[in-house]
């Protein structure tokens, strides 16, 4: 149930994806994601596929911990692929009452489908190797830039490595409301539609009451460390990029180089 | 209808298959009779908060089975209802349940979805705010968000008692009160195991309170119950609970002290009422020597 869900999961390791500088990672997600919307064909989505499965197994992140970060999503891609299946025109290959499946669209949805589990495995995989801290480090470098056109880089980071953390507490904080609530006699799990979004009231209206009071604890907590924001904030650990870094930054280019090159041939 | 709580053979895996698996429970067997006051007392993360949510459905056992009277949580989804609704457990800071708008409805809560009728729910509710001293008529219109934390907390046990369970079950029920909360809550809940005659399983970190109230003390460590007992004969084991990072009640310790300089006194008092009564007796016997 709510124990699936692994947005924001970190699991230390030492493998090479886990070392590797988080603005490596980071661009390297970002030029994946490119690469992965830019192919188009058969050889693509298997080069695509390849390079997934061999991301996965040098992070060394057991496989079936993905497979259930996909499960939450599972209804967006089993959509996806239905409405490509179907709605795409061609030349028919199946046909029953109005509704009819193509060629084209047999493989339109294939591909969209490989496309959304390769994109939820790397994005996964981003998060699943590095930590909240380093991520968001990353993340506020790389934004500095957009600093002089009045872009908020530190906020920002702060406060999505802040929605990060809270993700598991808040899960749990669910549960053990919803645990609360039920010795009490209610009931999550049946009733029509309507019902079960009444029955959910005991549910959010604690939720939010404490996800108010954390946020208050935390702003204090912040305060009381004299947290001023990122003007003039130097860090004990400063990022460094290595050989290593280079090296994968190099070798993505060329992927994302090699990924429009298989749309032409 | 006393109702004994059987509880065999089980284990409890958190996170199963995944690099966090932990064994929370460890082949469990226990039995809690009708009528008992059971303290449960152990170190952060020994299981007790595991075992309780088994005693009333709320986690499944992943080996074992465990039996309310005549129902187990096993073999029928249907008896998980009636289970909770005999078994009432009062969960770290309940009062972080509250969601209705009054005291009142956030009380009747558990009493609606029992199906009982307006009559029946008020009865309960008024019945329940009585026994954990709350005024009803101060406090029912009042939003629960608007209380202090000593009367949230009344209010949400009250929530829970206003189910009638024939065994409550309370989780740390006073933590981050003031002792005066402490005490108040700590004997209500001694009074409704007298009056009513309820199985009452109290968790606890406090030596103090398990010593005071309770008639049966089991003592988890590491997922399995190591020991189990009348406080007296518990908390004699000093050395051992110590081991296990548990302390015994202060004024155990005081006596411990007290003979190891010399005066013979009893070791396996409980309160301070009792260690009180046996300085004075031993100083009566000796200046009457």
């Amino acid at each position: 149930m709510l124990k699936d869900i692994t947005i924001g999961q970190y699991i230390p390791g030492k493998s090479l994806v886990h070392i590797l500088d988080p603005r490596t990672k980071i661009l390297s997600a970002v030029i994946f994601m490119i690469a992965l919307f830019s192919v188009n064909s058969p050889l693509g989505y298997v080069s695509m596929g390849i390079f997934t499965f061999l991301v996965v197994w040098l992070s060394q992140i057991p496989f079936h911990y993905l497979l259930r970060g996909l499960k939450p999503v599972l209804i967006i891609i089993v959509f996806t692929v239905t409405l490509h299946l179907f709605l795409t025109p061609g030349s028919e290959i199946f046909r029953w009452g109005i509704l009819k499946i193509t060629v084209e669209g047999v493989r339109q949805g294939v591909f969209m489908g490989l496309r959304l589990i390769f994109l939820v495995f790397i994005t996964s995989l981003l998060t699943l190797t590095t930590s909240p801290i380093s991520l968001t480090d990353g993340l506020e470098y790389l934004l500095s830039p957009g600093r002089k056109v009045g872009l908020p880089a530190h906020e920002l980071a702060m406060m999505m490595s802040i929605a990060l953390r809270f993700i598991p507490t808040l899960l749990e904080e669910t549960e053990k409301i919803m645990k609360a609530q039920m010795a009490r006699g209610a009931d999550f799990e049946s009733g029509n539609l309507w019902r079960r979004a009444k029955n959910m009231v005991p549910l959010l209206v604690p939720l939010f009451v404490s996800a108010f009071r954390r946020a208050d604890d935390l702003a204090m907590a912040m305060e009381a460390r004299c947290y001023r924001g990122g003007t003039g904030r130097t860090r004990l650990k400063e990022l460094v990029m290595y050989n290593r870094d280079y090296f994968t930054l190099f070798f993505m280019v060329c992927f994302l180089i090699y990924a429009i090159i298989t749309r032409y041939i | 209808m006393p109702m004994r709580i059987v509880v065999e053979k089980v284990s409890y895996i958190y996170k199963k298959g995944t690099p966090f698996e932990t064994r929370a429970l460890d082949d469990i067997n226990l039995t809690i009779e009708p009528g008992e006051f059971v303290g449960l007392i152990g170190h952060t993360g020994s299981g007790k908060s595991t075992l309780v949510q088994h005693l009333n459905g709320l986690l499944l056992p992943s080996e074992g089975n465990i039996w309310v009277g005549d129902l187990d949580v096993l073999s029928d989804k249907g008896n998980l209802k009636k289970i909770r609704q005999r078994v009432g457990l009062v969960f770290q800071y309940p009062e972080h349940q509250l969601f209705e708008e009054t005291v009142y409805d956030d009380v009747a809560f558990g009493p609606k979805n029992l199906g009982l009728s307006p009559e029946e729910i008020d009865v309960r509710v008024r019945e329940a705010l009585t026994m954990v001293g709350l005024d009803i008529d101060s406090v029912k219109d009042r939003s629960p968000f608007a209380l202090s934390g000593g009367q949230m907390r009344r209010v949400a046990i009250a929530g829970v008692l206003a189910m009638g369970p024939q065994v409550l079950i309370l989780d740390e029920p006073t933590a981050g009160l003031d002792p005066k909360g402490r005490d108040e809550i700590l004997e209500q809940i001694a009074a409704m195991h007298r009056s009513l005659g309820i199985t009452v399983v109290l968790v606890s970190h406090n030596m103090e309170d398990v010593a005071r109230y309770a008639n049966r003390v089991l003592v988890m460590h590491r997922g399995k119950v190591v020991m189990d007992g009348p406080p007296r004969q518990v908390f004699a084991r000093t050395k051992e609970l110590q081991s296990i990072g548990l302390g015994v009640p202060l004024v155990g310790i005081l006596m411990e002290r007290l003979k190891e300089l010399g005066y013979n006194l009893r070791t396996d008092v409980l309160t301070v009422e009792e260690a009180g009564k046996e300085i004075l007796d031993w100083w009566r016997d000796r200046n009457n020597a």
